[in-house]
């Protein structure tokens, strides 16, 4: 075979390599084997499976459910499918300060263990969704992240009182 | 035509930047969430449109080169996945930069995180591979074999939103994103494809000198290694 010939068969087997592979991935279940966290539904079901495993439950922060304790640092809130009650949901307790970003209604991520009646975190995360868009009701942008901040009372109106009710009195911190 | 390039190109692209910076940075609103952190997006996004567009074109060189047995092709291989790898690793510090003070964590193995250092990483090995051999021949044969199955994360790294949950959100799209948002990004991605098809001229012209003097001068015969008695 000439030395052209070799580098066309080599292209073909490169391809088709490189092809395969992606079949496998596409057709392989893979979707099923690599999950990356499970929903509060899917951990309910195996609860019993994964004591004293650490795992991954992600979902959305319900509404109304946001406790936050200044004084011994720990956060405690319910993770269900939905911002809204409705479907499954677990407990989460985790300790330290969360995210600036973290908030009820919102995705979120938490690494820890499941005792079959709450979720120990140790690693919390907040999901961003593909949304961007402009508030509605704040003058001065540049303040916004500021306000956004859990443990600030929030400087501007409107759809954010509730959260700073969830939070007890005197929970402001200096971050 | 070779020359204007030469001066235009640069000049066309750090304008297209400085608008697209002005823009990103005072003319988009903040967002709703994120205030204006989310303004990172602005370079982000674009540094990985621009790593995938040089690792697109790797691959596509790395085919030619293997059936038509082109150099110009090797060289532009090779120079597209070096920007690549520049954009590649620019997406990912950007990118930690951005999850800090969103997902509050730098980095997490989430399916898409993971692609991306997967595509760095497979392409860094391809310029290594490089480096490595010496025979001209075989270093194009063997680096446009890696290119081409490396080149499998790309899809996987595009879909792995869809196909996985992920601590990364998916695609914007024009609903999911304010129209002056979308436009400021659209500008900013062309700065940033303009960047790239400049440092790539560059690096080609450098890849093919390098095979002009590798052609020029047969390689050096090695003085005969006598084992160590």
């Amino acid at each position: 075979m000439t030395p052209a010939g070799k580098k066309r068969l080599t292209a073909v087997a490169a391809l088709a390599v490189a092809g395969a592979g992606l079949v496998y991935l596409a057709t392989g279940n893979i979707e099923e084997n690599l999950v990356y966290y499970w929903t509060p539904t899917d951990l309910l079901a195996k609860a019993d499976t994964v004591k004293n495993a650490t795992i991954r439950l992600g979902g959305m922060v319900q509404t109304g459910s946001k406790q936050w304790n200044a004084e011994t640092l720990s956060l405690r809130f319910v993770m269900g499918e939905t911002p809204e009650a409705g479907g499954k949901t677990i407990t989460v307790v985790s300790t330290g300060a969360p995210p600036q970003m973290f908030r009820e209604g919102i995705g979120c991520i938490v690494e820890g263990k499941f005792d079959g009646q709450i979720f120990h975190a140790d690693r919390l995360m907040v999901k961003h969704s593909n949304e961007y868009k402009p508030p509605a009701d704040v003058a001065d942008s540049h303040q916004l992240y500021k306000t956004l901040a859990p443990e600030t009372p929030a400087t501007h109106k409107s759809g954010k009182e509730d959260a700073v009710r969830a939070a007890p009195a005197g929970t402001e911190t200096t971050r | 035509m070779q020359k204007a390039l030469d001066v235009g190109l640069p000049i066309v692209a750090i304008v297209f930047l400085v608008v697209g910076g002005v823009l990103g940075l005072t003319v988009a609103p903040a967002d709703k969430d994120m205030g204006d952190v989310y303004r990172i997006m602005y370079v982000h996004v674009p540094a990985a449109w621009a790593a995938l567009l040089a690792v697109t074109v790797t691959f596509v060189a790395s085919l030619v080169y293997l059936l038509k047995n082109n150099w110009h092709a090797d060289a532009l291989g090779e120079a597209s996945a070096e920007v690549g790898v520049f954009f590649g690793a620019l997406l990912i510090v950007l990118g930690s930069i951005w999850a800090r003070p969103t997902w509050g964590v730098w980095w997490d193995w989430d399916p898409r995180l993971t692609t991306a250092a997967i595509l760095l990483f497979a392409f860094a090995g391809y310029l290594a591979l490089r480096r490595f051999v010496d025979d001209p021949e075989r270093r194009a044969t063997w680096a446009a074999v890696a290119a081409i199955v490396a080149y499998v994360d790309v899809p996987i790294l595009w879909f792995s939103v869809r196909w996985w949950r992920t601590l990364h959100q998916i695609q914007n799209t024009g609903e999911s994103t304010h129209s002056v948002m979308t436009k400021s990004l659209l500008w900013n991605a062309l700065a940033f494809a303009l960047l790239y098809v400049w440092f790539v001229r560059l690096r080609y012209r450098v890849a093919l000198a390098r095979q002009a003097e590798e052609l020029a001068e047969p390689p050096e015969t090695e003085p005969a290694h006598t084992p160590a008695p």
